[in-house]
């Protein structure tokens, strides 16, 4: 817990007493789950409301994702000072982008940039688990994946956060390639129509809903085409 | 003002308490074209002349987007000038940055001029012998709780709130419109107030005519992000198609540069002449839009079809200076 007073924690020693230790942490987690699935044509983003600290809710109506423009978002999950942070960061420097370059920054732009951002404070990290999508220079749906340190690789689908081990399997098997020996080789399917792509990942809220505790309240999903970004919201139960 | 032996560098004074460099530092400003800045309560629109070096090249810019409540025109040294704006643009930032809300006016105003005395901007070029002033003239338009702004930024580091100004080449003429015009400005509408931008521009230039690629306009309000006309953008406003083209503006998105067609209506209404049906291609409210511009390209002396209004009068007489 990031509180202002300095904890006592029990560190057991070598004689077998417990120490007393003080330890305060900058770091507190607040919960929720990211999700991105890429499509042909399409991008869906999807993100929890909910944020947390310890077992209390803070808020049921938070948003994790950061709207670039209409062809880019980052959505993060974990700390959400961190979060809002980083996403201010981002922003500024897309503004700054526009002045210099004329236009704005494209996804596979943004997500060299969010990388760069992350790396530069390697040994300080925000502790955020971003993932940043949208629909790259071709028009196709991109998803980039990243850890707290800025390693990121660009994948089909995508998910973060409390809820990350409970969806990603789903979406590992609605989506993923059958086989890594299957030729010629694809890491996941060719795209799902949009809609069943909206309700495999509202799907796949509902369900980690259930077992996760920070993840709950409402999900924010966001379409991503070339027609611009349509939102949709999916309530979830508040327990 | 004649070569003299105190003007060699911006730390001597003359006996009359002059510095000549500053004032030389202004001259520059009056060999840029001319730009104006004009408000009315809800509004503030900027308009320049550009040059360009040669035929075969581009139109320099002269309006620059600082913030979206904010832009600037320049007239002078254009490197200097973008110096300036790049700081502007940081500054905005920043600001937003720690403050969530937009940069006011005056204190941006302030601190640019600042950066001539104190280390920040421009006063600090007339205060320092291994430094020289900036050579360039701003006029920053823009619109903060207080409501729309115009401020003249000079070389010496001095600044001054206006209600409407013109820098450049030949902006006496312009002044002069202005002068006899901006008691209705007040209460004019978005386009009433854009025609007399084109207006006042109009009157600084000597021969040749306003058309969509030798001017930009910029307007900023209270629904208003800073958008920038050029081009098709400006074409309804030239052509006179405007009363209601101000529905353009509803349409643009925050810093969006809209190219010929645009600009051309306006600059045709301010000719008197036949609209420049090549370059009307923005979708325009079509009807009325092709209607506006037929009655301003039938009517002589009468350069406004639609929203008359204040002001109207002087629209004839920059034509005759």
């Amino acid at each position: 817990m990031a509180s202002a007073l300095p904890m006592r924690a029990q560190v057991p020693s070598v004689g077998g007493e417990h120490r007393q230790h003080a330890s305060w942490s900058p770091y507190d987690d607040n919960g929720g789950t990211v999700v991105a699935v890429a499509g042909d044509d399409y991008c869906v983003v999807a993100a929890s409301t909910r944020m947390s600290t310890g077992y209390s809710i803070l808020t049921r109506d938070k948003t994790k994702i950061l709207r670039l423009n209409p062809k880019c978002v980052v959505a993060s999950a974990g700390m959400q000072a961190d979060m809002e942070t980083l996403h201010k960061m981002l922003h500024m420097r897309h503004v700054t982008y526009q002045f210099n370059h004329r236009k704005p920054m494209s996804c596979p732009a943004t997500a060299q940039l969010l990388s760069n951002t992350l790396y530069y404070k390697r040994f300080f990290p925000y502790y955020t688990f971003n993932l940043c999508a949208g629909l790259d220079e071709e028009g196709k749906g991109a998803v980039y994946t990243y850890d707290a340190i800025g390693s990121y690789e660009r994948v089909g689908y995508g998910c973060q956060g409390s809820g990350k081990e409970l969806i990603q399997p789903v979406l590992d098997n609605q989506l993923k390639a059958a086989s890594p020996l299957v030729l010629p080789q694809q890491q996941w399917l060719s795209s799902l129509p949009l809609e069943q792509a909206v309700d495999l990942v509202k799907g796949a809220f509902v369900s980690a809903g259930e077992r996760d505790i920070y993840t709950g309240d409402d999900v924010e999903i966001l379409i991503i085409t070339k027609e611009g970004v349509r939102t949709d919201r999916l309530e979830l139960k508040r327990d | 003002m004649f070569r003299n032996q105190y003007d060699t560098d911006v730390t001597t004074w003359s006996p009359q308490g002059r510095i000549f460099q500053i004032e030389y530092a202004m001259e520059a400003v009056k060999q840029g074209s001319a730009a104006v800045g004009l408000k009315s309560k809800e509004y503030a629109v900027l308009a320049t002349l550009k040059r360009a070096p040669s035929e075969l090249s581009s139109y320099q810019r002269k309006v620059f987007k600082i913030d979206d409540h904010m832009g600037i025109a320049i007239s002078g040294l254009t490197a200097d000038g973008r110096i300036l704006c790049r700081y502007m643009r940081n500054e905005c930032l920043n600001h937003r940055y720690v403050y969530d809300s937009a940069m006011p006016l005056g204190r941006m105003v302030r601190q640019v001029a600042d950066k001539a005395q104190v280390a920040d901007k421009a006063q600090v070029g007339t205060q320092r012998s291994w430094k020289r002033p900036y050579g360039v003239g701003l006029i920053v338009a823009g619109y903060d709780e207080a409501g729309p702004h115009v401020f003249y930024n000079c070389p010496s580091g001095n600044y001054y709130d206006y209600k409407a100004f013109a820098m450049g080449a030949r902006s006496q003429a312009a002044k002069t419109y202005l002068e006899r015009q901006f008691e209705s400005f007040g209460g004019a509408s978005l386009d009433e107030l854009v025609k007399h931008a084109l207006h006042a521009l109009q009157a600084s230039l000597q021969d040749g005519e306003l058309t969509d690629k030798n001017c930009s306009v910029a307007v900023v309000g209270k629904d208003t992000t800073f958008t920038l006309l050029e081009d098709e953008a400006l074409a309804p406003y030239i052509t006179g198609a405007l009363a209601s083209a101000c529905y353009c503006f509803c349409r643009l998105f925050a810093g969006a540069l809209l190219e010929d067609e645009a600009l051309a209506p306006y600059i045709t209404a301010v000719k008197e002449e036949e609209p420049e049906a090549a370059g009307m291609e923005a979708e325009q409210p079509a009807a009325e839009a092709e209607g506006g511009a037929a009655a301003a390209a039938g009517g002589e002396g009468e350069q406004q079809g639609g929203g008359g209004g204040g002001g109207d009068e002087g629209g004839a007489a920059p034509m005759q200076e």
